[in-house]
């Protein structure tokens, strides 16, 4: 049996997800890493001290700069089908490349895991969180993408643990092309990784009042989230979107000021250690899973909370 | 131009859904049934593409049992051409839906394959990515806007970071997420239009795929419930609970 963890990076920086689904990773056996990227070095000056891995494959190509799933999966299939699991983090490389590879190997994609059973059993969450499925795979190859919120970090060491090895080569299909990004530039936090989140919905009523939560979160040192309903309003970009079809969070603290709870975006926060609710509507669903509700003006309580934190 | 756009009946957006007591599934008996949202947006695009004059013929295509035929009606009811019924009893994971489309879309060859990237009932996201992988076409998912030119197709991606732009060759699948466009609701002369659209009828059994489930569903569970806390009566109280209580801040 033998394990691949995907490693995934924007620009060349280690994404923070991989440690956890290396750590998945480990609960089965014998893991090995691949990095696909046009510069490895940093990434890898990072996994080398990943404890419990093996190998960490590379392959260093112009065509993997920005991870487009026709090549990145058409090189993982030629390289790696006698491994038994191949895995990835449930993010937007992960979530585009995994499906993909799943196709070309013909086996059925596990999405999403939060807890590995045993070696062929997982459970996943289904209808927005408000089912969790318990799937036995008959697959020769495992391809699962692991959610992060769901497992710990791999250990580090200060050691060098890892053997980095060249592996393969490709040529690319040219089937797709990379134009460029827009990505939200921020000083705070990432939202998936950040330990307190403040989000806003539908409440704030404009792009302009975010303002008000911006400062609340930079006191805390918190990253910025947001309901859909707020993104669909164009008041905040798309990647602050917390719910079922946005990010899944679970930081030791998320502050949800006006948003009222629907299901769908309760899915994606309710694993959070400790929920603050403040909504003017005392009927809010948002507080019926709040560890602390408010129910007050947000413009009047988030300020007031602001001005009285130090 | 030939769109294809897959839809699927799911449980609707509104209702919350419960497992049943014997936690084999969710309880779907008497539940309220429609389109999935994300499908909805993907007939949307079709119809836009038509309108623009870009695309000639959208067709709407559903696997299941009988009912998806009305979920195919609905598409029809927006304005797509006509249908395809893949008539199948068993269930369905996206790896054999994959297959069942791949057939499909080597026997009508559309240009353009529009979905949703992902049913709000299995939350899976593979369906699109499978199919692309199989037709050897490239993929652009979640698309939050697109642009036809010549044989490309130009997409603007949602992903973590913001959005990533990326041009794909003709043919090509695309996923779409939520911010696409916001799908109209179909006219009641439409409806009635709809009614004498054709749907093709094709039984699963005469395409010859293994639609065998790879993953077998042992139980379908509650997730841990979270109890409701407390309500606090000022901003003074809220900060003191998170500082000395939960210790948080």
């Amino acid at each position: 049996m033998k394990t691949l963890v995907i490693v995934d990076h924007s620009n060349n920086k280690l994404e923070k997800s991989t440690l956890n689904t290396v750590k998945a990773g480990t609960q089965l056996e014998n893991v090995d890493l691949l990095v696909l990227s046009d510069n490895c070095k940093d990434i890898c000056n990072e996994l080398i001290h990943i404890k419990n891995i093996n190998n960490i494959f590379i392959n260093e190509n112009d065509v993997f700069k920005n991870q487009l799933a026709e090549d990145s999966a058409n090189f993982i299939a030629e390289n790696f089908k006698d491994y038994t699991n191949i895995l990835f983090s449930n993010t937007s490389n992960g979530k585009n490349i995994a499906p993909r590879l799943a196709g070309l190997l013909d086996t059925m994609i596990i999405p999403d895991v939060i807890e590995i059973v045993d070696k062929q059993t997982f459970k996943r969450p289904i209808y927005a969180g408000n089912a969790i499925a318990t799937c036995k795979s008959k697959n020769k190859i495992n391809i699962i993408t692991i959610r992060s919120t769901a497992f710990e970090e791999a250990e580090m060491s200060d050691e060098n643990i890892g053997e980095i090895k060249e592996i393969g080569s490709l040529t690319s299909n040219n089937l797709t092309k990379y134009l460029n990004s827009e990505l939200t530039k921020s000083e705070r936090p990432e939202l998936t990784s950040a330990d307190i989140v403040v989000s806003g919905g539908r409440g704030l009523g404009s792009a302009e009042n975010f303002q008000v939560l911006e400062k609340l979160a930079d006191k805390l040192g918190a990253a910025m989230g947001a309901s859909r309903a707020a993104v669909d309003a164009g008041y905040v970009p798309n990647d602050w979107q917390v719910g079922q079809t946005g990010k899944i969070v679970a930081p030791n603290l998320y502050i949800a000021v006006g948003i009222s709870g629907a299901i769908q975006h309760l899915a994606g926060m309710k694993d959070s250690k400790v929920i603050v609710g403040i909504n003017k509507d005392e009927e809010a669903p948002i507080f019926s899973i709040s560890d602390y509700g408010l129910a007050d003006d947000l413009f009047k309580a988030v300020p007031e909370m602001e001005s009285k934190l130090n | 131009m030939k769109i294809l756009v897959p839809v699927k009946r799911v449980v609707d957006y509104n209702v919350k859904v419960r497992v049943k007591k014997d936690e084999t599934d969710v309880e779907l008996d008497n539940v309220k049934m429609s389109m999935n949202p994300f499908d909805e947006i993907a007939v949307e695009e079709a119809l836009r593409l038509k309108e623009k004059g870009v695309a000639s013929e959208i067709i709407a295509i559903s696997l299941g049992l009988s009912e998806v035929q009305e979920t195919i009606r609905n598409a029809l009811a927006m304005g797509a051409d006509s249908g395809i019924f893949v008539n199948c009893t068993s269930k369905l994971e996206p790896l054999s839906v994959a297959k069942i489309l791949t057939s499909i879309c080597n026997k009508i060859k559309p240009d353009l394959v529009i979905m949703g990237k992902q049913a709000i009932d299995d939350d899976m996201n593979a369906t699109g990515q499978m199919l692309s992988a199989m037709l050897n076409w490239g993929q652009a998912t979640f698309a939050s806007k697109l642009e036809i030119q010549d044989k490309k197709i130009k997409v603007s991606r949602e992903i973590d970071g913001g959005i990533e732009n990326i041009e794909v060759n003709l043919p090509a699948i695309v996923t779409t997420d939520l911010r696409l466009n916001e799908p109209r609701y179909a006219s009641l002369p439409n409806i009635m239009k709809a009614k004498r659209k054709p749907i093709d009828e094709i039984k699963v059994e005469d395409l010859n795929i293994d639609i065998e489930p790879r993953l077998e569903i042992l139980k379908v569970e509650e997730p841990k419930s979270r109890e409701a806390g407390i309500m606090v009566k000022s901003v003074d109280e809220m900060i003191e609970k998170l500082k000395n209580e939960a210790k948080v801040i």
